[in-house]
C-alpha cells in the first residue's frame, strides 16, 4: 500500500475549496507510520499481496499435490505446516488460498461501495421520499444477521466463487449507504455546496465534484474495516461448504475439511485459521489507525479526551 | 411517548413487511422449479403435484405473496419439502437449543466485557489499558469457528475435558447439557466480548469527559463514587442496547459455530435445509430469525426512551 491510496481526494479539497480538512496525505501517512500497530499491519498486509499474486510461483509444492505415503504428517523442515490427509503440503495451500481470500474480500467490498455509495448518496442529496424508501430498504437488509443472509442467497444462487462475492457484497452494502448519507447531509449544507448550485452546477456534477471527494474519509475508513469483514465472511462460508469450492484452497474449507482430523493433527486446525485471523487481525489494524487520523467526530472525541 | 412508540412500531412493522417480501423472494429466485429440485431423485408426480399445490406455487405471484404473509400473521410458514411437518413446528423446535446458546454467550460476554471495559476506561492509557485493546482487537479478527476448531484440540483432545461436539437435552441430564453448552457458548461469547469491552470502554471514557464528572471531582467527591453515581449511570444505558442488539443477532447469527459443534439450534438448522434444498424451511428460519431481531430492536428503543426522555421528545 502505498501513500497514494491513502486519502488523495482529501488532499484535493483543501485547493478547491478551503475547507477545513478531515486530513491531508501527509500527515495521514505520517500519522500511519508512527503508529506501531498500524505500521506492522500494513507491513504484513503487503506481504499477503506478495504472496497472493506470486502463490503458486513461490508456494514449495503444488497446491493439489496428492502424496498418499506422506498424509497428515505433523511440521517437519520439509513441511513446515504439515500435510494433510491427502498428504498435501498445508504451507503451499495456505499461500495459494491467500490470493482467492484477498480477491474475494476485494471485489465484494468493490460492489459493496458502489452500490452502497451509490444509493447513500442519492438518498443523502435528495431527501425526502426517495431517502425514505431507499433508507428503508436499507433496514429490511439489516434486519438479517449477516451470515444468515449470506447463507441465504447462496442457497438461493448456488455456491461458488462468484456468488460468495455477490452475497457478501449484498450484505455489506447497506453499512456504505448509511455512512455514505450520513456524511451526505451534513455536507449538502455547506457554502461550496450552495455555490455550485447557484451557478447552475447539475445534481451529477454536484454530487461528483463537491460531494464525493468530501465524504471520502468515513468511506476509505469504512472500506477498510469492511475488508476485514468480507474476509471473515468469505471464510465462514467457505467453512461451511457454501464458497470456494475444490480443487480451489480456501482458508475456510481447509478447516472444514481438516475438522474430523484436527484431535490427531492439529496442524490441520491451527495454519488456516491463523492465516484468516492475521489477514482479518491487519485490516482492522490499520482500519482503526485510519479512523483515529482521518474520521473528523473521532477526532474531536480524542481532542476532548486529551483536553479534560 | 406514546407517540414515539406508535412510530417505532409502525416503522418496524413496514419493515417486517419487507423482510417478508425478501424471504418470499428467496424461493422464486431460485433457477428452476424449486419443488422439483428439492425433490432431486426422490421425484414422484404425486408428491410432486401436493407439494406444489400446498406451496401455493401454482397461482400468480401477487397472490401467492399475500397468501404467504397472511399464513406467516397466523403462524403457518407451510410444510417442509423433505418431512412434510409444517415448518412453524421444526423451526420453534429449534429454538430452545439457540436461545441457550446466545443467552449463555451474552452473559458470559459482559462478566468478561463489563470489568474489562471500565478498568480499562478509567486507567486510560495504562498496561491494563493497552492489555485490554489488544485483547479486544484480537477478538473482533478472530474466527470465530477456528476459536471452536482450536478449542476442541485443546480441550476435548488433548486434555478429554469437554466434550469435543453434540448436545444432550437439559430434561435428560443437566450437567451433560451444560458440559456440551461450554465450549460453543464460551467461543462465540469471547467474540462478543471484545466488541462489548471496546463499547463499554469508549461509552465511559465519554460520560468521563462530561462536564457533570468534572463538578463532581471538583466538589471534592472520591474517585469511586464518582465512577459508581455519575459515569456509570450514564455510560450504561448504551452498553445495554448493545448488548441486547448482541444477542439479538446470536440468536440467528450462530450458524458456523452450530455447525461445528453439531448443535441443534436454528443456525444448523438453517445450513441442513440449505444442503437439503428444504427452501420452506429456509424461508421459515430466516423469517423468524429477521423478526426476533426486529422485535429486540424495537422493545430496546422503547426501554432507552423510557430510561432516557430526550430521545422521544427528539
Amino acid at each position: 500500500m502505498s501513500s497514494h491510496d491513502l486519502g488523495p481526494t482529501a488532499a484535493e479539497t483543501d485547493h478547491s475549496h478551503g475547507e477545513p480538512l478531515p486530513a491531508d496525505r501527509n500527515r495521514v501517512w505520517t500519522a500511519l507510520r508512527s503508529n506501531i500497530p498500524a505500521a506492522v499491519g500494513m507491513v504484513i498486509l503487503a506481504v499477503l499481496v506478495v504472496v497472493g499474486v506470486l502463490g503458486d510461483l513461490i508456494a514449495p509444492y503444488g497446491v493439489n499435490e496428492v502424496n498418499v505415503d506422506q498424509m497428515l504428517q505433523a511440521p517437519t523442515w520439509s513441511h513446515p505446516f504439515g500435510t494433510d490427509e491427502l498428504g498435501r503440503d498445508v504451507l503451499s495451500r495456505v499461500m495459494v488460498a491467500a490470493r482467492v481470500s484477498l480477491m474475494v474480500g476485494a471485489v465484494s467490498v468493490g460492489l459493496a461501495l458502489l452500490a452502497g455509495v451509490t444509493l447513500g448518496l442519492v438518498a443523502g442529496y435528495y431527501g425526502g421520499i426517495v431517502d425514505n424508501v431507499l433508507m428503508r430498504c436499507m433496514d429490511v437488509l439489516f434486519a438479517f444477521p449477516v451470515l444468515l443472509l449470506a447463507v441465504a442467497i447462496v442457497a438461493v444462487l448456488g455456491p461458488g466463487l462468484v456468488t460468495a462475492m455477490v452475497a457478501i457484497g449484498v450484505v455489506y452494502a447497506p453499512i456504505f449507504a448509511r455512512v455514505t448519507r450520513a456524511s451526505v447531509l451534513s455536507v449538502r449544507e455547506q457554502v461550496f455546496v450552495q455555490a455550485a448550485v447557484s451557478v447552475g452546477a447539475s445534481d451529477g456534477r454536484i454530487m461528483r465534484r463537491h460531494v464525493l471527494p468530501n465524504i471520502a474519509a468515513p468511506l476509505i475508513v469504512q472500506t477498510s474495516l469492511s475488508l476485514a469483514f468480507a474476509i471473515l465472511s468469505e471464510a465462514a462460508l467457505s467453512f461451511l461448504g457454501l464458497g470456494i469450492q475444490p480443487p480451489k484452497p480456501s482458508w475456510g474449507r481447509m478447516l472444514y475439511d481438516g475438522r474430523g482430523f484436527v484431535q490427531d493433527a492439529w496442524w490441520l486446525g491451527l495454519f488456516p485459521g491463523l492465516a484468516i485471523f492475521v489477514t482479518v487481525l491487519a485490516f482492522n489494524v490499520v482500519g482503526d489507525a485510519l479512523r483515529d487520523v482521518l474520521d473528523p467526530r473521532q477526532l474531536s472525541q480524542d481532542e476532548a479526551r486529551r483536553a479534560s | 411517548m406514546t407517540r414515539f412508540v406508535l412510530t417505532r412500531l409502525a416503522q418496524s412493522a413496514v419493515v417486517l413487511l419487507g423482510v417478508t417480501l425478501v424471504v418470499f423472494l428467496l424461493l422464486q429466485l431460485v433457477p428452476g422449479d424449486p419443488v422439483r429440485v428439492a425433490l432431486g431423485t426422490r421425484f414422484d408426480q404425486e408428491t410432486y403435484d401436493a407439494l406444489r399445490e400446498r406451496a401455493g406455487l401454482n397461482r400468480p405471484l401477487p397472490i401467492q405473496y399475500l397468501d404467504y404473509v397472511g399464513s406467516a400473521l397466523v403462524g403457518d410458514l407451510g410444510v417442509s419439502f423433505r418431512s412434510g411437518e409444517p415448518v412453524t413446528q421444526i423451526v420453534i423446535e429449534r429454538l430452545p437449543a439457540t436461545a441457550a446458546l446466545a443467552l449463555f454467550a451474552v452473559v458470559f460476554a459482559l462478566l468478561v466485557a463489563f470489568p474489562l471495559g471500565l478498568i480499562s476506561a478509567v486507567k486510560n492509557g495504562s498496561p491494563v489499558d493497552h492489555a485490554t485493546r489488544v485483547f479486544s482487537q484480537f477478538g473482533v479478527s478472530v474466527p470465530d469457528f477456528w476459536m471452536g476448531i482450536m478449542g476442541i484440540i485443546v480441550f476435548a483432545g488433548m486434555l478429554g475435558w469437554l466434550p469435543p461436539s453434540g448436545y444432550t437435552s437439559f430434561g435428560e441430564d443437566p450437567w451433560e447439557w451444560f458440559l456440551h453448552l461450554l465450549m460453543p457458548s464460551v467461543t462465540v461469547g469471547l467474540v462478543t466480548a471484545a466488541i462489548l469491552t471496546r463499547f463499554i470502554r469508549s461509552s465511559v471514557l465519554e460520560a468521563m469527559s462530561q462536564d457533570y464528572v468534572r463538578t463532581a471531582e471538583g466538589k471534592g467527591l472520591m474517585p469511586r463514587r464518582v465512577v459508581t453515581r455519575h459515569v456509570l449511570r450514564n455510560a450504561l444505558i448504551p452498553v445495554v442496547t448493545v448488548a441486547a442488539v448482541q444477542l439479538a443477532s446470536l440468536l440467528g447469527g450462530v450458524i458456523v459455530i452450530e455447525v461445528l459443534f453439531a448443535w441443534p439450534g436454528l443456525g444448523r438448522l438453517t445450513y441442513d435445509a440449505v444442503q437439503a434444498r428444504d427452501y420452506p424451511v429456509l424461508q421459515g428460519a430466516v423469517l423468524l430469525v429477521a423478526a426476533l431481531f426486529l422485535l429486540v430492536n424495537l422493545l430496546v428503543d422503547v426501554l432507552y426512551a423510557k430510561l432516557d426522555p430526550r430521545i422521544s421528545v427528539t
